[in-house]
């Protein structure tokens, strides 16, 4: 990837929290949403049309990422990601005027190795979109999309990307409702008040094909779908941070992540998710995230190795990468893989990190 | 520290004869300037086609095209993407500001890899910042500081240029002049279409070219960057043009060197002798004035260098408008020329100094210590090195009969040229021995026996200065001849061919059958005559199809160069095809021979009924009926309309037209002016030729300058005893400067012919190779006269000083050579 793409879209500020290390240099992020719609709270969400785009908003994604066996027992994960960036407030204009901009992230990791991919295109004229119902999300040939239609949207998925190296072809299941994150999907994310709407899918049933160096696998594990909208994400001195996602082995499911402010200041957030699906947020002082060894990746120091501790749950585990390098070489660079959890709980999960430089 | 006082005495000799210093500098400059500027000006071409192949994403990347050049639509784009085809779309087309035409080159910034070359690939913060800024109001336009200067517009600041709106220019030099580089989205906007031209192949594609079709439902044609360098490959004849001159130039440069040195040589003598007998070794002295030359070809070639951009500068104008009117190609008006043309360009003088005096080195390293003059022995190597001249002349004068016989393609039309060039210049010492000893024969008195003879002893210092003469001449004659029998052809063909009144063109097709209706209606229209064509390639080769309305302004004015009986009427009813004679002679195409062209709605095969000249076309044409062109073409032009009207209306038709429809100057043309466009091309496109041809003959007269200096320094001894029996020095010099009149003048006389030779060549072989047509000589025997008396004023003004200086010479100068053992 050439600096000057690097600096194209980071000047277009196509993805926040995928590149909070960019949230200083460029306003776009922390401070400049007018013109575009706001955050607030109490936004009644609708399914399945609340699983489309929302083009007023000016960043939203749809995050998938997997824990998965193959055959012999050995773990690899699965990243697919869509982002959409709005250039202009709304009206979105038709055809080649259209001022949105899709970027997506597709990558696989194993023990040995990681191997990540992106593509781009402009909205309006088709490339890369996403449709509510039947939901689809795809840009160019990559795809998640619904293979056949439930009530709530979502509950049958297939999944397909391809990178020089790789591809994969996954089906997912699931039957359990929508989880909203935060104030019911509202999703606080500084003290001053930044915040998006929030929710995850994150009882997925996934299994398929992965291909790695032509050599195909067939594969089965959990999967967790996260969908996400802002048009001021982040505050303007937040610099990165850390999300995980975690699949306990109990049948909870966890969301945490710990925003990092300058001086050391974090903010945390989270959601206790109950087998049953019921979900309760935990409060910023309940969580504990602290890195217990960090790994030269890129050229840089990040850790890969957390202590992870909830203290009103009992929770207090070791989260360790499944391959300490599994770095996102794309345009905006961070670090996403899966991890293992040893502790209170065991179980698998996902880690993203941005931000360190 | 010998060696620095050896290097000392012998420059000491340059102190003391500046003069002869200033003409070996510049020799040396002149010959380096000719030959890096016109390297410079290739290189420049060469630059600008790379680009604006790399701007249509050709040169870099293979590219999608619809065959018959329809468009492709964004759905078709997006079908190709989604299938995995990782394609980015071009949009392509003219637009006008102001009367002038700007391409507009709409591309896809999300989807365009950095390395296709289009957009701007130093990596500096400003300019990433404005490829970011391209997709967000106002925008960005990339290019060239020509173009925005051409615009009136203040870079990074919005433009508004007549009636339309630009975004703000970044300048970026990778950018064509002309030519405008924007996002897709504004493209659109400024040439109101929203089709894609092309598609970009930017990564190997998942499928064949039959998947894509099968996915788009076009009938798309991959192009690869082989077959795109069509710029190439049709200018390459006029840079070798270019390059062969300036070779010549170089050449004779290099006469000067030679002489200048010689001279120095001759000088020196006595120098060398006495340090040789002062005990500097032969070797030593040689390794020195290795050392000097280097030095001076060093010092020459870097004014020689600064000179040739200056000349590169100020032909460069020249050389741009040739290539955009002969071939449509855009090259920047402006030199960058990289560090490596600078150090070739003193490399090369550095070269051509050790070869020029190779010989007066070599002399140095076998100088005999005690040698007493020899003249007999010297006139007969003279007479051996005649005779290994006029056996070269005779070996190269069969290579160029081979040559003509099995050669083919333009460089062994160069080589041709070069070897007639070549026994010209080597049979002329002999030529000149020969028509002197034969006026020997007839000679009466002693005084005239002496001239001629001496005449004769002469030939072998001033050989080579005239045989450059010789060479300047000839070519001038040559190209003289070219250009002015190309000149007379293509005024009585353009009169032919442009017999319209007027030439009307329309924005879109829709105003061109507004305008046809208004003109039709009108009673001081006589007809409105469809100028509608297509384009198609015939066996690679890229073919202009018109179609025409059969009209007696065809059949009575259109110059045929061979037709079957009533062709017209023929290719008029649709049965057969005129072809252009670039087609004719580029496939052996002759009357009634079947020819297949490729039409949007499947091959057509016809027969050949006429061809016609279609001079300063690179591209083939044909002519067929308007209704087979509507027939069998998709993607036809007809937007544009010949108009014939009657006598002493055209004004008032002009008027009117501009009155109706808002017509800009580029829509609506009327015979004379088309006439003089096509005349400033023409002799734009010579003047370049016609520069470099006057500098040669510069070139030479210096040449023949430095010689005459040479020589005078060297006959003292043989004018001498002449003094001493009694001639007046005034008598002395005269005689001389009629000795050289008389040279001057026979070589001038042999140059004809030759000149002759040339210009046949140029017309009957290089212009054919090079350009696919032929041309009718013409001879111009003022022309002839003129260059004759130019070559004797350049030989009265180069032997003018040195007979100056002997008739004013003081008495004991030439005492002296008595005494002096020399």
């Amino acid at each position: 990837m050439s600096v000057e793409r690097f600096l194209l879209w980071a000047a277009l500020a196509a993805v926040s929290f995928a590149a909070p290390a960019m949230a200083q240099g460029f306003a776009g992020l922390g401070t400049d949403a007018e013109g575009y719609s706001r955050v607030e709270p109490g936004h009644p969400f609708a399914f399945p049309l609340d699983h489309g785009a929302h083009p007023g908003y000016r960043i939203e994604w749809w995050y998938l990422t997997a824990n998965l066996e193959d055959r012999s027992g050995q773990s690899l994960g699965i990243q697919w990601t869509l982002f959409r960036n709005a250039l202009a407030p709304l009206p979105e204009r038709e055809g080649w005027q259209n001022r949105q901009l899709w970027m997506a992230h597709a990558a696989v990791t194993t023990e040995d190795v990681h191997l990540s991919a992106e593509a781009f295109a402009r909205g309006g004229i088709g490339q890369a979109g996403v449709r509510a119902a039947p939901f689809s999300a795809w840009l160019d040939d990559w795809m998640l999309a619904e293979t056949q239609e439930t009530t709530m949207g979502l509950g049958r998925l297939q999944a397909t990307a391809s990178g020089d190296r790789f591809s994969y072809d996954l089906q997912m299941t699931t039957t359990a409702a929508p989880v909203l994150h935060g104030d019911q999907g509202y999703s606080v994310k500084s003290e001053e008040g930044q915040a998006s709407f929030y929710y995850s899918q994150p009882f997925f049933r996934i299994e398929g094909e992965v291909t790695i160096d032509g050599e195909s696998r067939s594969v089965a594990g959990e999967a967790w779908l996260d969908r996400e909208w802002s048009s001021q994400p982040l505050a303007a001195d937040q610099e990165g941070w850390d999300w995980f996602s975690l699949h306990l082995a109990s049948g909870e499911k966890v969301m945490l992540f710990g925003l990092r402010g300058r001086n050391d200041k974090v903010f945390n957030a989270g959601t206790w998710i109950e087998a049953d699906g019921t979900a309760t947020a935990l409060a910023s002082s309940d969580i504990a995230l602290q890195p217990l060894a960090t790994s030269a990746v890129a050229g840089r120091d990040v850790p890969t190795r957390w202590r992870v501790q909830i203290r009103s749950r009992g929770l207090d585990l070791v989260a360790t990468a499944l391959n300490a390098q599994s770095w996102m070489d794309t345009a905006f660079s961070y670090w996403e893989g899966p991890i293992h959890l040893d502790g209170s709980h065991d179980g698998v999960g996902y880690l993203e990190m941005t931000g360190y430089r | 520290m010998r060696v620095v006082w050896v290097f000392l005495t012998l420059v000491s000799h340059w102190r003391r004869r500046p003069f002869q210093l200033l003409t070996l500098v510049l020799g040396l400059a002149i010959a380096t300037a000719l030959w890096s500027g016109v390297q410079a000006l290739n290189a420049e071409a060469r630059a600008s086609y790379d680009e604006a192949a790399a701007v249509i994403g050709g040169e870099t990347r293979p590219y999608l095209v619809a065959e018959d050049n329809s468009e492709i639509g964004t759905k078709a784009y997006v079908a190709l993407r989604r299938a995995g085809w990782h394609v980015s779309p071009i949009l392509e087309s003219d637009i006008v500001i102001e009367g002038r035409s700007y391409r507009v080159v709409g591309v896809d910034p999300v989807t365009l890899p950095i390395d296709v070359g289009i957009l701007p690939r130093e990596g500096n913060d400003d300019e990433a910042g404005d490829l970011a800024a391209m997709l967000v109001d106002p925008s960005r336009a990339f290019a060239s500081r020509e173009t925005l200067t051409m615009l009136d517009a203040e870079e990074g600041e919005p433009v508004e240029a007549g009636d339309t709106s630009l975004p703000p220019i970044t300048v970026a030099d990778t950018v064509p002049p002309m030519t405008l580089i924007t996002d897709i989205a504004v493209a659109s906007v400024l040439t109101e279409r929203t089709a894609l031209s092309r598609l970009v192949v930017t990564e190997d594609p998942p499928g064949t070219i039959d998947d894509a079709r099968a996915l788009t439902g076009l009938p798309l044609d991959r192009i690869d960057p082989e077959t795109s360098g069509d710029l190439d490959r049709l200018t390459e004849s006029f840079h070798l043009n270019l390059t062969a001159f300036g070779f010549l130039a170089f050449l004779v440069g290099l006469f000067i060197v030679n002489a200048a040195t010689g001279l120095a040589f001759e000088q020196r003598r006595p120098m060398l002798r006495t340090m040789r007998a002062c005990g500097v070794s032969a070797r030593a002295l040689a390794a020195v004035m290795l050392i000097e030359m280097v030095a001076l070809a060093l010092v020459a070639g870097l004014l020689g260098v600064a000179a040739g951009y200056g000349v590169a500068s100020a032909l460069l104008p020249d050389v741009a408008a040739s290539l955009r009117g002969l071939y449509g190609a855009n090259v920047a008006g402006e030199l960058s020329l990289s560090p490596l043309w600078w150090v070739a360009g003193i490399a090369i003088s550095v070269v051509g100094a050790l070869a020029a005096t190779g010989s007066s080195l070599f002399k140095a390293y076998r100088l005999p210590l005690f040698a007493t003059a020899a003249p007999h022995a010297w006139a007969l190597a003279q007479r051996r090195v005649l005779r290994v001249q006029t056996a070269t002349a005779i070996i190269l004068a069969l290579a160029g009969a081979v040559l003509y016989f099995v050669g083919h393609g333009l460089v062994a039309g160069f080589a041709l040229m070069g070897c007639v060039l070549l026994a010209a210049a080597l049979s002329l010492p002999p030529a000149l021995a020969a028509i002197l000893a034969g006026a020997e024969r007839l000679a009466r008195g002693p005084l005239v026996g002496w001239f001629l003879a001496d005449a004769r002893q002469q030939l072998s210092g001033l050989s080579l200065a005239l045989m450059a003469l010789l060479l300047a001449l000839g070519v001038n004659i040559g190209v003289g001849t070219m250009v002015d029998s190309f000149r007379l052809t293509f005024t009585g063909w353009l009169d032919q061919r442009l017999a319209a009144e007027l030439y009307v063109g329309g924005e879109t097709a829709d105003e061109a059958d507004r305008i046809a209706a208004f003109l039709d209606a009108r009673d001081d229209v006589d007809a409105v005559l469809p100028v509608w064509n297509a384009t198609t390639r015939y066996r690679d080769w890229p073919v202009e199809v018109y179609g025409f309305r059969d009209h007696p302004t065809y059949t009575q004015n259109w110059p045929l160069l061979a037709s079957a009986e009533n062709a017209w009427a023929d290719v008029a009813a649709g049965g057969d095809i005129m072809v252009s004679e670039q087609l004719a002679r580029r496939f052996d195409l002759g009357i009634g021979d079947e020819i297949t062209i490729p039409a949007g709605r499947g091959d057509w095969t016809v027969n050949v009924a006429g061809i016609y000249s279609d001079y300063g076309n690179p591209r083939g044409q044909i002519m067929i009926a308007l209704d087979q062109l509507l027939a069998r073409f998709s993607d036809i032009e007809r937007d544009r309309f010949a108009v014939r009207v009657e006598p002493g209306r055209v004004d008032a038709v002009m008027a009117a037209l501009r009155d109706a429809f808002a017509l800009t100057s580029g829509q609506l043309v009327n015979q004379q002016a088309l006439k003089a466009f096509s005349q400033s091309v023409f002799e734009r496109t010579f003047a370049v030729t016609l520069a470099l041809n006057a500098l040669t003959l510069i070139v030479a007269g210096i040449a023949l300058l430095a010689s005459q200096l040479t020589l005078a320094g060297m006959r003292l001894p043989q004018l001498a005893p002449l003094w001493a029996m009694g001639l007046t020095r005034r008598r002395l010099a005269l005689m001389e400067l009629a000795k050289a009149l008389a040279l001057a003048a026979l070589t001038a006389l042999l140059a004809v012919p030759l000149g002759l030779a040339v210009a046949w060549i140029l017309m009957s072989v290089v212009n054919v190779e090079a350009f696919g047509w032929r041309l009718p000589v013409h001879l111009f025997p003022m022309q002839w006269v003129q260059l004759v008396a130019m070559a004797l004023l350049t030989a009265i003004v180069a032997t003018a000083w040195p007979a100056m200086r002997l008739r004013v010479m003081a008495p004991s100068a030439l005492l002296k050579v008595f005494a002096d053992e020399r």
